[in-house]
């Protein structure tokens, strides 16, 4: 299953220093990831969560560990700016925490928000759970290494019954550099009981860079509380991206994530909530838009475990050129999770001929008085309506790009943040295709 | 100038011929009503001439305005004044009708030349023409045709045109599927865009659409040809003896 261990990739990722704390627990769990990403290298398709999502080409290249100069690269803040993301900003420029150009200074009460570094020196014990995990799955190379290498991210932690009203904007760039970089963030995130919180996390470019970056989340919702998630993913046309975020909703919490998956060279977003708690709620909206030659993999996991769980996801994918987009929504129904209700639609279209898109629903039930409905679909823009715009008077490339971004709008539609929807409903029309 | 010149036109739909040397003029100021059976080729005539992919014409010549109207691209049809009212409007879900009027609207002007309407003068164009119409504005805030019945998709195209203003306006069966109330509306609004600088063609199944909009030309489409013209008894010829008395006296083959 693995790579050959001189593999110029594997080789440059060993080769980095693993990252020493002090914290017993901690650098054990490093140590055990980091030799079992020695030992298991990275998968190929043969793994069946791999199979759409080829390493080949990026086990021949080579990354330098960190960057030392990160916190003098020249990051032009109007790069982040988002409307409807005013509220504090913590900001990481190549895996590094840049004080700044973040804004932590004045939270709102309930709010804890810092550094993982500076949480790791204050208090590490609650992070213990999160921090102290051993990937075990066959595919876990990217979170092997992020668990053995990454020794910062963002902290972030609601008290019980804390509402936080301001949007929190977590800004992850990919700076140019002397040399095309390895680096990783590690993130925590906790919405305390009955509390709730906006969250928008940006990735994003600085100048031109083919970077390997790996960002691992956990994010737990206690017992009712609520979670607006945006996700808005733009980094450089040549930037690796690895991403994984494990959501865990306690009783009658309630999760909403709204992704735009733009930029990257080899994107791959592991996506996955568990619904422990009765009545939990996740709800998923997503869009991923590959043209050139890039490749965007989102993997969707979701599992009901406990009663009258609800999971809504709806996905479109527009790929043009001799892009790739891949996506895999998996629901699981476990036993005992009676009166569970799970919906995934992923609709996808494809503009040009080279262009390839691999969808893959799968729904697994194993309780009682479920209702389940899923859907894919991989299609063309449609004829009729192309000429029927085109016979008012609307040129053709205008009215290929109104169709797609009408294809795309279910996903947007219900995001409550309005000058953020409006400013991504725009961004998605100028990343359409010409 | 004739406003629209066709000429022993022949089109082929899928490798099968269906126009076999069509011919017609339409002047400025005149309606025109294209009667004929099912599979006679009207329809193929209104795709034709608003450009629709799939239609091969072999032989003849469309000139509009002196203009070969085959060789430009729909939209610039559109941009030119060619308007089709379509037999089965397209529902585009997520396409807001309000949007995509203005922009078919000013998608048009900037290739005439013409400045962009913002969106309050847009508005108040469309006011305008929703209250002849009598046309409620809940149509405005709703998708493209998405959910409307089959009469409100036909009163939708009418109203598109009065918007749009075309010079020349071709209904395809505009009055197939309509109550009469639903077919009075719709008549009373092309009768409001009859004008000495527009012309229509109305391309219809029976003789009832030109009891409200009476046509100064009658023309019976059969086997792909026009095989007679007429004023507006000739449709109520049509009406009394049907199209069979027609496939009698024009043989397969014969010239018009």
């Amino acid at each position: 299953m693995s790579q050959p261990a001189t593999s110029p990739l594997l080789a440059s990722l060993l080769d980095a220093p693993l990252p020493v704390s002090g914290i017993d627990w901690l650098d054990a769990a490093r140590c055990e990831n980091h030799n079992a990403f020695a030992a298991a290298g990275l998968p190929d398709t043969r793994v069946e969560a791999w199979k759409y999502t080829g390493l080949r080409a990026l086990t021949q290249r080579s990354f330098a560990s960190g960057d030392a100069d990160a916190q003098s690269r020249v990051v032009d803040t109007s790069h982040f700016v988002l409307p409807g993301a005013d509220g504090p900003r913590v900001v990481f420029v190549n895996g590094v925490f840049r004080a700044d150009l973040s804004s932590i200074d004045a939270l709102p009460p309930g709010l804890l928000l810092q550094p993982l570094s500076v949480a790791l020196k204050e208090n590490a014990e609650p992070l213990r759970f999160a921090l102290s995990r051993h990937y075990r799955e066959e595919g876990d190379a990217f979170a092997r290494i992020n668990a053995a290498c990454a020794d910062d991210g963002v902290m972030l932690r609601v008290a019980t019954h804390a509402k936080i009203e301001v949007p929190i904007h977590l800004v992850f760039v990919g700076a140019a550099a002397d040399a095309d970089l390895a680096w990783h963030v590690r993130n925590v995130i906790e919405i305390g009981e009955g509390a709730s919180l906006e969250l928008v996390e940006h990735h994003l470019a600085s100048g031109e860079q083919n970077h390997l970056a790996t960002l691992v989340a956990d994010i737990e919702l206690r017992e009712g509380a609520r979670m607006r998630h945006t996700l808005l993913q733009n980094a450089a046309v040549g930037a690796n991206l690895m991403r994984r975020s494990s959501f865990r909703l306690h009783a009658r919490a309630h999760a909403t994530l709204h992704a735009l998956e733009l930029g990257g060279a080899l994107v791959r977003h592991d996506l996955r909530a568990q619904l422990l708690g009765d009545e939990a709620r996740f709800d998923t909206r997503g869009v991923f838009m590959p043209h050139g030659r890039q490749h965007i993999d989102t993997q969707m996991a979701i599992r009901h475990e406990a009663l009258n769980t609800v999971s809504t996801s709806v996905w479109r994918g527009v790929a043009s050129d001799r892009a790739r987009g891949v996506f895999r929504g998996a629901i699981l129904v476990a036993p005992g999770a009676d009166g569970s209700d799970a919906s995934l639609s992923n609709k996808n279209l494809l503009l040009s001929t080279g262009a390839e898109i691999d969808t893959k629903p799968e729904l697994e039930i194993h309780a009682d008085e479920v209702k389940a409905a899923h859907g894919a679909t991989v299609g063309q823009l449609d004829e009729r309506s192309l000429f029927y715009l085109r016979s008012r008077g609307i040129p053709m490339v205008e009215a290929r790009a109104l169709l797609t971004a009408a294809f795309c709008r279910a996903v947007l539609d219900d995001l409550p943040n309005e000058a953020l929807r409006d400013h991504l409903s725009t961004l998605l029309i100028e990343h359409l295709p010409a | 100038m004739n406003m629209l010149k066709i000429e022993n036109l022949h089109a082929r739909v899928e490798g099968r011929e269906i126009l076999k040397g069509l011919s017609l003029t339409v002047n400025a100021g005149e309606v025109h009503a294209i009667m004929g059976p099912n599979g006679a080729g009207k329809s193929t005539l209104g795709n034709v001439l608003s450009g629709r992919d799939g239609y091969e014409v072999t032989a003849g010549s469309v000139s509009y305005n002196g203009e070969d109207l085959l060789a430009l691209e729909p939209e610039a049809r559109a941009a030119a004044g060619v308007f089709l009212a379509f037999q089965y409007p397209v529902e585009i879900p997520g396409v807001n009708n309000t949007y995509f009027l203005r922009a078919a609207l000013n998608a048009q002007r900037k290739v005439r030349g013409e400045k962009d309407l913002d969106s309050m003068q847009f508005l108040k164009l469309v006011r305008e023409k929703l209250k002849v119409m009598q046309i409620s504005d809940e149509l405005l805030h709703r998708a493209v045709n998405e959910g409307f019945s089959g009469g409100e998709k036909k009163r939708n195209e009418i109203f598109q045109m009065a918007v749009l203003e075309p010079r020349l306006a071709i209904l395809d069966e505009t009055d197939s599927g309509l109550d009469i109330d639903a077919l009075k509306q719709v008549a009373q609004g092309v009768n409001l865009l009859r004008s000495p600088e527009r012309a229509f063609l109305m391309i219809t199944h029976y003789q009832r659409l030109l009891d409200y909009v009476v046509p100064d030309f009658v023309h019976v489409l059969a086997d792909g040809r026009i095989v007679e013209s007429g004023d507006k008894s000739l449709a109520l010829k049509l009406e009394e003896h049907g199209y069979a008395g027609i496939a009698e006296r024009h043989p397969a083959g014969e010239a018009a």
